[in-house]
C-alpha cells in the first residue's frame, strides 16, 4: 500500500472500493450496429480511448467473434425451426427440461468473454462486460487506472 | 464522568453531527448542514439494524409491471380485462363440456369432447404464456451509459436542441432511431416505449389488455397462437352447440330443446360475438406475420408505399413462408431483464462517482478504521491544540467540524482524563499525542491542506516511527491504550484545576472526540 493516498482518501472519499481494487478511470461503450436489421451486432469502430491500451486488430477480433456468436444464436435454419415446432407441439413445456439454443450460445459467449478477459484484457488493465448484463445494448469496456505508470488521479 | 458525558453529548449533538453509514458501531446522526434536528429520514435507526436480505432485481424494477411467484411471472399493472378473458373462456368451455358434450359424445362421437379438450388446454396454455412472459423489455441504461450517451449527443451537434434521433441504413431503407427519455437509450429499430407499462419493448406490437401484457418480441408467437387457437375453439364450440340444438330440436322441437339445454343459448351468444372479433384479429395478425410487420408499424403506415415510392419493409425476408417461420418458429431470445437475479451493490464506479456508493463492501473495515483514525488524528489534534490554547487565546468552547468516525464506549477515556493530560482517546483506544501548541495556528488549515503540511503539525500514523526526537508520542498505529502516558508541553500551558470553564470545555471537546 502506498502511504500518501490514505490521507487523500481522508479528504476526498471514504470509498473502500478505491482501496480494494484499482480505481476505474473510465468506461467505453461499444454501441449496437443496426445496419443488418435487428440482429445483435456490435460496431467494430475502434474507440479512441483504448488506443493506448489495446491494438485495433485485437479489439476487432473480439467484437467480430462476439458478432458471429450472436448471429449463431439468432440464426434461422433447420435446427431452430425444428426446435420451434417441437416446442409448439409440446405447448412449450419442453423448455422446462431443455434449454433453448439461444441460451446455449449465450453460455458460450460468457465463456468466450471470460477467456478474452483473462488472456487479453486483464493484462492491459481492461475489463469486458458481457453485453447480456447490459440488455444487449452495449459492450462495456472498463478502463482501470494504471497506477504503475504513476498517473494517479 | 458519564453524567458529564451525557450532558455534553446532548448539548453538542445538535451542533456537531455527522452521518456515517458503515455497519455496526456507528450511530447515525444527521449532518449539520442539512437540518438542525436529529436523525435524518430514511433510516432513523442504527445502520446495524439494516441487515440485508439479498433482494432480487424484480423488486426494484423501474417499470410499471406486476410480478408474481418471485419474479417468474410478469404482467402489466391493469389486469382486470385479463380476468374477464379468463372468465369468458372458462365459462363458455365449462358450459360446453358440462351440457353439450354428454349429448354429443353419446349421439355423435366421443372425439368431439376430446378434440375440444385438447383445444381448450392449448388455448389456456398459450394465454398464460402470452400473459406471463416478459414481452422483451429492454432494461434501462445504467448511469454510466446514460452519461456517455448524453456526452455524445451534446458533443455531436452545436444546434439547439441537440438531435435525439439517429439514422441507420437497414437493407437500403433509412430508419430513424429515437432516443427514449425514460429509459435513456436509443431505441433499437422496431422497439417502442409502452406508456402503460413504462418500458421499452423490443419489436413492440401492441399492448393487449385482454392478455394483460404487452405483446413484443418474446411473446408474440404465444399471442398469435392464442388468438389462432381461440378462434378455432370458438368456431368449434359455436358449431357443435348449434349441432346439439339442432339435433335436439329434431327430436323434441325447437323450444323444448332450448329449455332442455339453456346453457347453449349463452354459449351461442358469447361465441357469436367472439367469432367476429377473434377470427378477424387472427386474420389480421396472419397478414402481419406474413409481411413481417408489427401492429405498431402497420397502424403508423411505416412501410406503406403511400409514404414514398421507395418505401419498403427492410425486415421482410421476401417470401411469406420464411416470414411465418421466422415469427413462429425462430429462436426464442431470453429475457434481458434478469428478474430473478440478485442485486449486486458492489459494481466498480468511476472515481468521480465513488463518493456515494461505498456502501457495498465492508471487507476492509480495518483499513477504514485506520482511515478514521487518520481523520481523527487530524481532528483530535486540532481540537486539543485549540483546547490547550483556549486559555491563552479565547474562552469560547471549541467546536469541531464534522468528522467521520465511530462511537466509542465512554467510560474509559473520561475516567482517565485528567486536565493536565490532554491525551486523547481515539478510535481504537489509541492515543494521540500532541506535538506543539504553537503549531495551533496551522491546525486550522490542516483540514484543507492535507497533503503537504500535515507532517509539520502532527504526527501521522504511518510516517512517524516510534520515537521522534521532539518528544512527541507517535500516533494510533503504534500505541496501545495507556491511561497515563506522559504528555509533554501542553500540560504546562494551563491549569485546569483553577479554571472550571476551561476544564468543562476540554472535557466536552475530548468527550466529543471520543464520541466520533
Amino acid at each position: 500500500m502506498r502511504q500518501s493516498p490514505k490521507l487523500r482518501f481522508c479528504v476526498q472519499t471514504h470509498s473502500l472500493q478505491d482501496l480494494q481494487q484499482p480505481a476505474v478511470s473510465s468506461k467505453v461503450f461499444i454501441q449496437r450496429d443496426y445496419s443488418s436489421g435487428t440482429i445483435c451486432k456490435f460496431q467494430t469502430k475502434f474507440p479512441s480511448e483504448l488506443e493506448s491500451r489495446l491494438d485495433k486488430q485485437q479489439f476487432e477480433e473480439t467484437i467480430l467473434a462476439l458478432n458471429n456468436l450472436y448471429a449463431e444464436a439468432e440464426k434461422l435454419g433447420g435446427k431452430s425451426y425444428l426446435e420451434g415446432c417441437l416446442a409448439c407441439l409440446t405447448a412449450y413445456t419442453i423448455f422446462l427440461c431443455m434449454e433453448t439454443h439461444y441460451e446455449k450460445v449465450l453460455k458460450k459467449i460468457a465463456r468466450y468473454i471470460k477467456d478474452q478477459n483473462e488472456k487479453v484484457y486483464a493484462p492491459r488493465g481492461l475489463l469486458l462486460t458481457d453485453p447480456i448484463e447490459r440488455g444487449l445494448r452495449v459492450v462495456e469496456i472498463t478502463i482501470f487506472e494504471d497506477r504503475s505508470i504513476g498517473s494517479g488521479r | 464522568m458519564s453524567q458529564i458525558h451525557h450532558v455534553s453529548l446532548d448539548q453538542h449533538q445538535h451542533q456537531h453531527q455527522q452521518q456515517h453509514q458503515q455497519a455496526g458501531q456507528y450511530n447515525q446522526i444527521c449532518t449539520r448542514s442539512s437540518s438542525g434536528s436529529c436523525a435524518e429520514g430514511p433510516e432513523p435507526s442504527c445502520p446495524a439494524h439494516r441487515t440485508r436480505t439479498p433482494r432480487r432485481k424484480w423488486q426494484v424494477f423501474p417499470g410499471r409491471n406486476r410480478f408474481y411467484c418471485g419474479g417468474r411471472i410478469m404482467m402489466a399493472r391493469q389486469t382486470g380485462v385479463f380476468y374477464l378473458t379468463l372468465v369468458l373462456i372458462l365459462l363458455t368451455s365449462g358450459l360446453f363440456f358440462t351440457f353439450d358434450c354428454p349429448f354429443l359424445a353419446s349421439n355423435l362421437t366421443p372425439a368431439i369432447p376430446a378434440v375440444g379438450g385438447v383445444l381448450f388446454v392449448f388455448v389456456m396454455g398459450m394465454l398464460f404464456r402470452a400473459s406471463f412472459t416478459d414481452p422483451g423489455v429492454l432494461p434501462r441504461a445504467t448511469p454510466d451509459e446514460a452519461a456517455d450517451l448524453e456526452r455524445q449527443i451534446d458533443s455531436a451537434g452545436c444546434s439547439r436542441p441537440p438531435p435525439r434521433t439517429r439514422e441507420v441504413l437497414i437493407n437500403g431503407q433509412t430508419v430513424k432511431l429515437k432516443y427514449c427519455f425514460t429509459c435513456k437509450i436509443f431505441r433499437p429499430p422496431r422497439a417502442s416505449h409502452c406508456s402503460l407499462c413504462d418500458n421499452c419493448v423490443e419489436r413492440f406490437d401492441h399492448h393487449c389488455p385482454w392478455v394483460g401484457n404487452c405483446v413484443g418480441r418474446r411473446n408474440y408467437r404465444f399471442f398469435y397462437l392464442f388468438i389462432l387457437s381461440l378462434s378455432f375453439l370458438t368456431i368449434f364450440i359455436f358449431a357443435f352447440v348449434i349441432t346439439h340444438v339442432i339435433l335436439r330440436s329434431n327430436r323434441t322441437g325447437f323450444l323444448s330443446a332450448l329449455k332442455d339445454s339453456p346453457a347453449s343459448v349463452l354459449e351461442v351468444v358469447v361465441c357469436f360475438f367472439s367469432v367476429w372479433s377473434i377470427v378477424g384479429l387472427s386474420g389480421f395478425h396472419t397478414y402481419l406475420i406474413s409481411s413481417n410487420q408489427t401492429t405498431n408499424e402497420d397502424i403508423k403506415g411505416s412501410w406503406s408505399t403511400k409514404r414514398g415510392k421507395d418505401n419498403f419493409n427492410p425486415y421482410s425476408y421476401g417470401n411469406i413462408l420464411t416470414n411465418c417461420c421466422a415469427a413462429l418458429c425462430g429462436p426464442l431470445p431470453p429475457s434481458l431483464i434478469d428478474r430473478r437475479g440478485l442485486i449486486q451493490s458492489d459494481t466498480p464506479q468511476t472515481v468521480s462517482q465513488s463518493n456515494g456508493t461505498g456502501g457495498g463492501s465492508y471487507a476492509s473495515t480495518q483499513l477504514h478504521s485506520h482511515m478514521c483514525d487518520q481523520d481523527q488524528c487530524i481532528q483530535s489534534t486540532k481540537f486539543v491544540l485549540q483546547a490547550a490554547a483556549t486559555p491563552l487565546l479565547h474562552a469560547d468552547p471549541v467546536v469541531l467540524a464534522p468528522l467521520p468516525g465511530k462511537t466509542v464506549t465512554m467510560g474509559g477515556p473520561c475516567a482517565y482524563l485528567a486536565p493536565s493530560q490532554p491525551s486523547l482517546p481515539s478510535c481504537g483506544g489509541d492515543v494521540l499525542a500532541l506535538r506543539d501548541a504553537a503549531a495551533d495556528s496551522h491546525c486550522h488549515h490542516h483540514l484543507h491542506h492535507h497533503h503537504h503540511h500535515h507532517h509539520h503539525h502532527f504526527v501521522s500514523p504511518e510516517e512517524t516511527p516510534c520515537g521522534t526526537p521532539q518528544g512527541v508520542l507517535p500516533c494510533p498505529a503504534h500505541l496501545h491504550l495507556h491511561p497515563h502516558l506522559p504528555v509533554p508541553s501542553p500540560a504546562a500551558l494551563y491549569d485546569p484545576a483553577s479554571q472550571d470553564a476551561l476544564h468543562e470545555d476540554s472535557v466536552r471537546g475530548l468527550v466529543k472526540l471520543s464520541s466520533v
